[in-house]
């Protein structure tokens, strides 16, 4: 198998009596594109808010396990929780522009960080708004404010404001279940050109859009990991009885 | 068979009536106080010039003058002191329960924080009297040197801090509840800290509601009438500082509507204050109104 860029181990998260994710170990493979898979409230969300412990903000979570990014146990490790979440960018199932004009929905990472130089902050945003297709659409308009843009241009913003800071890794949550459908086939696209560079960890409900772009896919069904593997054998020759009902389409 | 469907169709349109009665009945109240104190103040007006019954802050019913610089001063001064003091407590109160505590805090919270909205302001007079005016006569105003009764715009401003914190708070734990986790968890990913995000983001996208919030406040405020009364003062001079007495619109009009009408023009020189506080207040709401109609415009 290939690098492994996230090793979760035994993750265990409950919230008062109820368990939301039961004993998950799941490999997110380097510069691939894994696709979590499973019908709603099947805990996908949450591992996926477990990678960059976004689960903080909402104490009555409890959790136990690991989650190893690189070498460190993001979980417990004392370093500066901003620094590894910065390694994350993340794209959620609505965008959520800031309430800031388009250059600076770019460069907000960047200028909280301290990055200030005028010069650089263009260059980037100029790179970075290229990266997500926007910047023909938006280079006169970039003192406009973000919520006035459409909903697909503002989650391709979302994204380039998510890839402004130099991340290694993007999670994206359904990323295109709010989008029309040129809108979805854009975002799609885009990631498929930058698994050569991220690792890219994509929640779906959609069993179309895992096919199309997986390469990897873990199938979550109630709290649990049922099946996880290459996403060429996870769809041609499923081991679990759940997942090939799941796939022939006999619950979703 | 027939009977009944008609009976239940003119009960269906017979509520119809009433409610839309009531609605006129909403809208046309605001509009009947207004029309009552201007005609009531048409005397003083008559004979008197405007600018000079607002601008003139001499005082003396007797010889026929009656300028409210003073009263409109004084309620200023009390106004906007415990704005001062009641809104950045509120805002402070409002992002820790919002962003920082456990839920169950907030749950507990509510409860409080609407007893304290209910408590009557006589309490809170009472409360000043006994607590606020003492302290302020006895150990503040000698910490800092001056030599005070504590009846004074300051004691106003503190009771009057008191009563609007809850108001106030209500309204922005309400407002801050609205912004969607979605965005604080966008701030974050970007790695921001949470006070990055706080003050960044969620401050930012909150601030009409906040605006609007403190804006409330000071209405209500301007208008609060018993507390400050008790504990302001009530000396009819211009005060130059916090540690004077003052003597605000809402005291004037209850200390002295009902007694001394016998002196001319004094009844519609009272109603005439009355006008000028049912303005500052519509103005006031107005402008606030305006400011964050743009505000959402430019976001």
């Amino acid at each position: 198998m290939q690098k492994v860029k996230i090793d979760v181990r035994n993750l265990n998260l409950t919230i008062g009596k109820q368990q939301i994710l039961k004993d998950v170990n799941v490999q997110i493979p380097d510069k691939k594109i894994t696709v979590i898979l499973g019908p709603s409230g099947c805990g996908k969300t949450t591992l996926l808010k477990s990678l960059n412990r976004l689960i903080d903000l909402y104490p009555e979570m409890k959790v136990t396990g690991s989650i190893m990014l690189d070498d460190i146990d993001i979980l417990h490790t004392k370093e500066d929780i901003t620094e590894i979440r910065k390694k994350m960018g993340l794209l959620s199932q609505r965008p959520y522009p800031l309430p800031m004009n388009i250059y600076k929905n770019i460069t907000f990472g960047l200028r909280i960080s301290g990055r200030r130089k005028k010069r650089n902050l263009m260059k980037r945003v100029e790179h970075y708004l290229k990266q997500a297709n926007l910047w023909d659409e938006l280079k006169d308009r970039l003192k406009d404010p973000a919520s006035c843009l459409s909903i697909g241009q503002q989650q391709r913003l979302c994204l380039a404001r998510g890839l402004a800071v130099d991340p290694e890794i993007i999670l994206a949550d359904e990323p295109t279940s709010a989008l029309d459908p040129i809108s979805s086939t854009a975002i799609e696209e885009k990631f498929l050109e930058l698994k050569d560079y991220y690792t890219i960890v994509v929640v779906t409900h959609s069993l179309q859009q895992a096919r199309r772009i997986a390469d990897h896919v873990i199938f979550m069904y109630l709290g649990e990991v049922v099946e996880q593997g290459p996403a060429k054998e996870f769809f041609e020759n499923p081991i679990e009885e759940r997942t090939k009902a799941y796939l022939k389409g006999l619950f979703s | 068979m027939k009977f009944f469907l008609l009976n239940r169709r003119f009960r269906d349109k017979s509520h119809f009536i009433w409610m839309t009665i009531s609605i006129i009945l909403v809208i046309l109240l605001p509009i009947f106080l207004a029309t009552g104190l201007i005609i009531k103040s048409q005397p003083i007006l008559s004979t008197n010039e405007f600018s000079s019954l607002l601008f003139s802050s001499e005082w003396k019913p007797l010889s026929g003058k009656f300028g409210l610089l003073t009263f409109i001063v004084s309620s200023l001064w009390v106004t906007f002191l415990s704005i001062l003091i009641a809104a950045p407590i509120c805002l402070l109160t409002a992002i820790y329960l919002t962003q920082y505590a456990r839920r169950y805090l907030l749950r507990a919270m509510h409860p409080v924080i609407d007893i304290l909205a209910g408590i009557p302001s006589v309490i809170y007079g009472v409360w000043g009297i006994l607590v606020i005016v003492p302290f302020i006569s006895n150990y503040l105003g000698p910490a800092l040197g001056k030599e005070t009764s504590g009846y004074t715009v300051l004691a106003g401003a503190l009771v009057l801090a008191v009563m609007i914190i809850p108001f106030i708070l209500n309204i922005m734990i309400e407002v801050l509840k609205t912004i969607p986790d979605a965005l604080k968890e966008a701030a974050l990913s970007l790695g921001a800290t949470q006070w990055q995000t706080v003050k960044r983001v969620i401050l930012k996208k909150a601030f009409p509601g906040l605006l609007s919030a403190v804006s409330l406040g000071i209405s209500r405020a301007f208008g609060e009438t018993i507390a400050v009364l008790m504990v302001v003062g009530n000396v009819t001079r211009i005060p130059s500082g916090v540690f004077e007495p003052g003597y605000p619109l809402p005291a004037l009009i209850a200390n002295n509507y009902g007694e001394m009408l016998s002196i001319p023009m004094y009844d519609s020189a009272l109603m005439l204050s009355a006008l000028v506080l049912f303005a500052v207040v519509l103005l006031f709401n107005l402008a606030s109104r305006m400011a964050i109609a743009r505000y959402e415009k430019l976001q």
